[in-house]
């Protein structure tokens, strides 16, 4: 393999790995707040418990988010040294204003919630945790905003053979983040709903002592996810017909599409010749693609090919077509998973507002697999976004292939690249084996304490014991 | 005094804030494997930085994205160049993030052992590191004419920036000890006193060899004679108050003038450092400066907006975190979070 290919290699794993986190993080933290504004607004100590359990889970999550994060922004210099110095204007400043306003924020605010239990008034605690769902989810806000050039730059001039700003507001009200941004964060909603709604359904399953607690976190989750599914649908609809406009090749390969087509027909299984670039088979909903790309049924969707060879006119020979088998399948993958997602989701919110709890046992064993789903349409997603690009790195100004560091040689990479797999994978057994640790044990923090309080030198929560009784009622 | 400068002296404050902070941050995870011997010492000691690490980091990574977007010329060349000591920093800095969270979090000792060695050699790692890369960035690098880096891991390691590297180990632990001599009661707190007793030896020792060496191997001379200025023997002087009151154990006066030190001495770093921010070694036409390496003139001004909006926000916050979490930390206290 070469330096380029090793480098795309480290970048994929690394992003794909990093956002196994980064939704479950935008998601939970939210929750997580509104379980604690629960328990300061009721004083009921049920949700003071919920925001501690799944406030456990959600730091165990967070961590890795951060320290992977780190990677992610030192790798644009590492690995792709050319495009930092073409897009730093551009991409820089986004990532500078993300650290600035955003990861200071949820780092200072989460070490003050974490720390803070007991400490802190309760309002001023669940403040704390309010400005970590905050920065959290305006650090999405400014990652994709800086992605958002990349697919459909906006704002620039090229000068001196860069890419300089010349409009910032258009980099920030650039179209792209305006369905890019809401669907990263309902998804974070959904993966957070189907997070709880699956660790909960375990537990209902088992019967174990908590059924109270579960039976209430599955209700909340299922409306937190009805909501996330439903808007991450609505967000999705409008993003794709934005992707024809934008990134029509996207889109085509997405599709499977070789041929304009007018009305376009909506894939349900294509088989191609993907070397010959060619249709083999193919079942199409009539219409059906014109329909998500203009809500009406008729409207030409164009074709790799038509495609291929206005890209050729517009920037010169070359190969404009990105590797189409996979867009294709990850574009399936995604939507699959998102369906079916929202069945669940729909139905978990059926039979809570019939006002049954999640009894059906076929049911709760389905929602204790279907943790997994977000994960799949998250990732898939993302590799769609960004495989569906390809070859550009900024679409119509850049190509990967001039943006890979010039100097970082093979054996580099493949030696950073075998650091960062051997000490992901064994950080990801660590964190699976954390949270299913924790998932499983269930709350354990029962007492609310007020001030102060003396503790056992033992610092695990669960062998936590008030040394005097009389202290910890008071 | 245009864009290009201010932006200079604002990744030097960040950079000086990181390493103020990160100064004790990294000397008490220097220090744990050698002050905490029972469990629960350990964890009166990683609770000391518990509530504030991450934050103290996110110094660095802002200052990162302020070079990228500030002089994207310098973050390309210097974090390719400098390619597999940044591999080493961020499995340092990796490790040692998880390791805070996930320590505590199962009763199996050799989990808790294996987390506790990863605090340590993170903290080593980024330590070293880091000095090594300041001393490289000021010494000098293969530099050619393209920006390019055309060296290779090796040229790194010179003895200066060895030297670097090693004095800002000695100078963390040193604050390390301090720090939780401030921030521990009981054993803990004696075995901190006791170890700042004894390192501020090699402390003064390596920053006596980092002063030689700073006129042995790079420019200073040349600029400014031997007298180097105010600023480096202010900071000279701050460092024997520093010793001074660790001897007295007045350590609240000894964290702040070795953090004085520590402030000082990036001053004059990037002092000196100026108008450059990368050094080619090939030839001097070829270093990156503040106005070959920045970002256009709009960049600057939109970023410039930002900063003075969120800097000030920011700072508040944080330090009201730090006034929150003043408290010593006690050993039979509520430790578990």
């Amino acid at each position: 393999m070469e330096a380029l290919d090793l480098a795309r290699l480290q970048f994929a794993a690394t992003t794909v790995y990093h956002f196994f986190f980064v939704p479950l993080t935008l998601g939970l933290s939210i929750l997580v707040a509104i379980m604690q504004t629960l328990w300061w607004r009721t004083d009921n100590p049920l949700y003071r418990r919920m925001a501690k359990f799944w406030g456990k889970l959600f730091i165990i999550n967070f961590a890795m988010g951060v320290v992977t994060g780190i990677v992610q922004e030192f790798q644009f210099g590492m690995n792709w040294s050319e495009y930092s110095r073409f897009m730093g204007d551009i991409f820089g400043a986004p990532l500078a204003i993300e650290a600035l306003v955003a990861f200071f924020l949820e780092s200072t605010f989460l070490g003050v919630w974490i720390f803070g239990w007991d400490r802190l008034p309760r309002g001023v605690h669940t403040f704390a945790i309010w400005m970590v769902a905050l920065g959290a989810n305006v650090s999405a806000l400014w990652i994709l905003i800086a992605n958002s050039f990349m697919q459909e730059p906006v704002g620039y001039v090229l000068r001196n053979g860069r890419a300089e700003m010349d409009n910032f507001w258009e980099l920030i009200t650039n179209p792209h983040v305006g369905v890019q941004f809401p669907h990263v964060l309902f998804s974070g909603v959904a993966t957070a709903a189907f997070f709880v709604l699956g660790i909960s359904a375990w537990h209902l399953l088992r019967k174990t002592e908590h059924q109270e607690f579960f039976q209430r976190s599955a209700r909340m989750a299922a409306i937190y996810g009805a909501i996330g599914v439903v808007a991450v649908a609505l967000v999705g609809h409008s993003q794709a017909q934005h992707m024809v406009e934008a990134q029509p090749m996207k889109m085509a390969a997405a599709e499977g599409l070789f041929e304009s087509e007018d009305p376009a027909g909506l894939s349900l299984l294509t088989i191609g010749d993907w070397e010959q670039r060619n249709e083999v088979f193919s079942i199409r909903i009539p219409g059906a693609l014109s329909f998500l790309s203009y809500n009406r049924f008729d409207g030409e969707v164009r074709g790799i090919h038509d495609l291929q060879a206005e890209y050729e006119e517009t920037y010169g020979p070359g190969n404009y077509i990105p590797p189409v088998a996979f867009t294709y399948w990850n574009f399936r993958a995604m939507v699959g998973a998102g369906v079916l997602m929202g069945v669940i989701a729909l139905y978990a919110l059926y039979l809570q507002l019939r006002g049954r709890s999640l009894q059906p046992r076929w049911f709760l064993r389905a929602l204790v697999f279907a943790i997994a789903l977000p994960y799949i349409a998250n990732t898939t997603g993302w590799l769609l976004t960004e495989v569906g690009r390809q070859p550009w790195i900024v679409f119509g100004l850049q190509r990967v292939e001039e943006a890979v560091s010039p100097n970082v040689t093979t054996g580099m990479i493949a030696l950073s690249l075998v650091v960062f797999v051997a000490i992901y994978g064994a950080l990801m057994v660590a964190d699976v084996y954390l949270l299913a640790k924790f998932g499983r044990m269930g709350p354990t923090d029962e007492a609310p304490k007020e001030g102060p309080v003396e503790g056992a030198p033992d610092e695990t929560e669960d062998a936590y014991q008030p040394a005097d009784p009389v202290t910890a009622e008071a | 005094m245009n864009l290009q400068d201010i932006w200079f002296i604002l990744i030097s404050i960040l950079f000086i804030g990181f390493f103020f902070l990160e100064g004790f941050d990294f000397g008490v995870g220097l220090l744990l494997p050698f002050l905490g011997k029972t469990d629960s010492e350990r964890r009166q000691i990683i609770n000391t930085i518990g509530p504030h690490w991450d934050a103290n980091e996110v110094w660095m990574i802002t200052a990162g994205g302020a070079i990228f977007a500030a002089f994207p010329h310098w973050y390309a060349t210097m974090f390719s160049g400098f390619y597999l000591a940044l591999v080493a920093i961020l499995f340092g800095l990796i490790i040692r993030g998880v390791a805070f969270e996930f320590r505590s979090k199962d009763a199996n000792p050799a989990w808790r052992r294996t987390w506790d060695t990863a605090i340590f050699v993170g903290s080593l790692l980024a330590a070293l590191l880091w000095g090594v890369a300041f001393g490289k960035i000021i010494e000098g690098v293969p530099v050619n004419a393209e920006m390019q880096f055309v060296g290779n891991f090796f040229d790194l390691l010179s003895p200066y920036a060895l030297i670097a590297g090693l004095a800002a180990v000695g100078i963390f632990a040193l604050q390390g000890a301090i720090f939780l001599s401030l921030k521990t009661e009981g054993t803990v707190r004696a075995k901190a006193e006791r170890a700042a007793q004894v390192l501020w030896i090699p402390a003064l020792v390596i920053s006596i060899v980092l002063a030689v060496a700073n006129y042995a191997y790079i420019d200073i001379f040349e600029k400014v004679g031997v007298n180097p200025g105010i600023m480096p023997i202010t900071s000279a002087a701050a460092l024997l108050t520093a010793i001074y009151f660790v001897r007295t154990k007045q350590f609240g006066w000894a964290f702040a003038a070795l953090g004085g030190t520590i402030v000082l001495s990036l001053i004059t770093y990037f002092w000196f450092l100026y108008p450059n921010v990368l050094v080619s070694s090939i030839d001097d036409a070829y270093n990156l400066t503040v106005n070959n390496a920045s970002s256009s003139e709009y960049t600057l001004q939109v970023m410039s907006v930002v900063a003075l909006i969120f800097v000030p926000v920011m700072l508040f916050y944080q330090g009201w975190s730090y006034w929150t979490f003043r408290k010593r930390v006690i050993a039979d206290g509520h430790l578990e979070y």
